[in-house]
């Protein structure tokens, strides 16, 4: 178990690394489908997302001026969430699977 | 990738959210019994990891960018149905947090990432697998290739739903020529990012890797042989 704690633990670090720092160095470009609607011309369909104005929105935490500090921030925020949300998921779903046998 | 508001028009949008949401309720039961102590935590990496590695947008052509959708990547790691509900919590997150994908097109993009992306990516890396000679190295070439074919597919499945209900009038020929262009070069950077990913973790702890799991058997029956 020790190795397999070992591991989890190395890639929720990565993950935090690459969410909260690397992130900074993403391209700004816009993505695949973004462009598409771009050069064909439906972009301007898109609606505002009800959360836009959201403290998290656009990957950046509100308030926080330095734009480094924001978007790390959120990243760490995301990868926190998302590692509790998914792993909690999974293991409620192992337990019942045991319970089941 | 992810759809914003708009794109699609709502009957549509419900349409597949419904599709979506009986995807995730199947992908519940079948992780339901493929989980044990061991995949269950390295699903919940997956999704942390996916989620950490689509905020990093790679450039792919002049004024684009892309970035790992990780259907395949993580259907590799933990199977398809675990997979699918690894991708649907990272668009929930994104899109309840981070404003990032369309609420009312929260179904498409299930659709497209946390279905298409996860199948095609499973079905792919399984023939590939099939095809090549049973070693670690043939894992990551299969996985390369089911990373590189995901991502054109899931952009089609942002044509199909364009073609049934999209709130443009521009021609659908257009736009599928545009989608599978871009995005098979993104694919380019979804194929290398899944391949040394999961070669990572082949190189650390393959007694994990789902997608390995078949291969070791076949392996050890061979040199009983």
């Amino acid at each position: 178990m020790r190795k397999q704690n070992k591991f989890l633990l190395a890639g929720f670090v990565l993950s935090l690394f690459l969410a909260g720092v690397v992130s900074n160095y993403a391209s700004s470009s816009p993505d695949g489908l973004e462009k598409v609607a771009g050069d064909i011309g439906f972009l301007e369909n898109a609606k505002e997302q009800a959360n836009s104005d959201g403290l998290l929105a656009d990957y950046g935490v509100k308030g926080v001026e330095n734009e480094r500090l924001s978007t790390g921030a959120a990243g760490v925020i995301g990868v926190i969430a998302t590692a509790g949300v998914s792993t909690g998921l999974f293991l409620i779903l192992r337990r019942k699977n045991g319970a089941n046998k | 990738m992810h759809i914003p508001d708009g794109f699609i028009d709502i009957p549509t949008s419900v349409a597949f959210a419904g599709i979506a949401a009986t995807g995730v309720a199947i992908s519940l039961k079948g992780a339901k019994s493929s989980l044990d102590e061991k995949t269950a935590p390295l699903a919940g990496l997956t999704a942390t990891f996916i989620f950490a590695v689509q905020m990093l947008n790679f450039p792919v052509a002049a004024g684009t960018s892309g970035h790992l959708l990780g259907g395949a990547l993580a259907a590799v790691l933990v199977g398809p149905w675990a997979a699918s509900l690894a991708l649907t919590v990272v668009l929930l997150m994104q899109a309840l947090l981070f404003a990032d994908g369309g609420l009312t097109a929260l179904g498409l993009n299930v659709f497209n990432m946390s279905l298409v992306g996860v199948w095609v990516g499973y079905a792919i890396f399984i023939l590939v697998k099939k095809l090549l000679p049973k070693n670690k190295s043939s894992v990551s070439i299969a996985a390369f290739l089911a990373g590189l074919i995901s991502v054109p597919f899931a952009a089609a499945g942002f044509v199909l739903q364009y073609a049934i209900g999209g709130t443009a009038t521009f021609s659908i020929s257009q736009v599928l020529t545009a989608m599978l262009g871009t995005h098979f070069l993104i694919g380019i950077g979804e194929g290398v990012i899944t391949a040394l990913a999961v070669g990572a973790v082949m190189a650390s702890r393959s007694d994990l890797v789902y997608g390995y799991k078949g291969t070791t058997q076949t392996l050890e029956t061979r040199v009983k042989e």
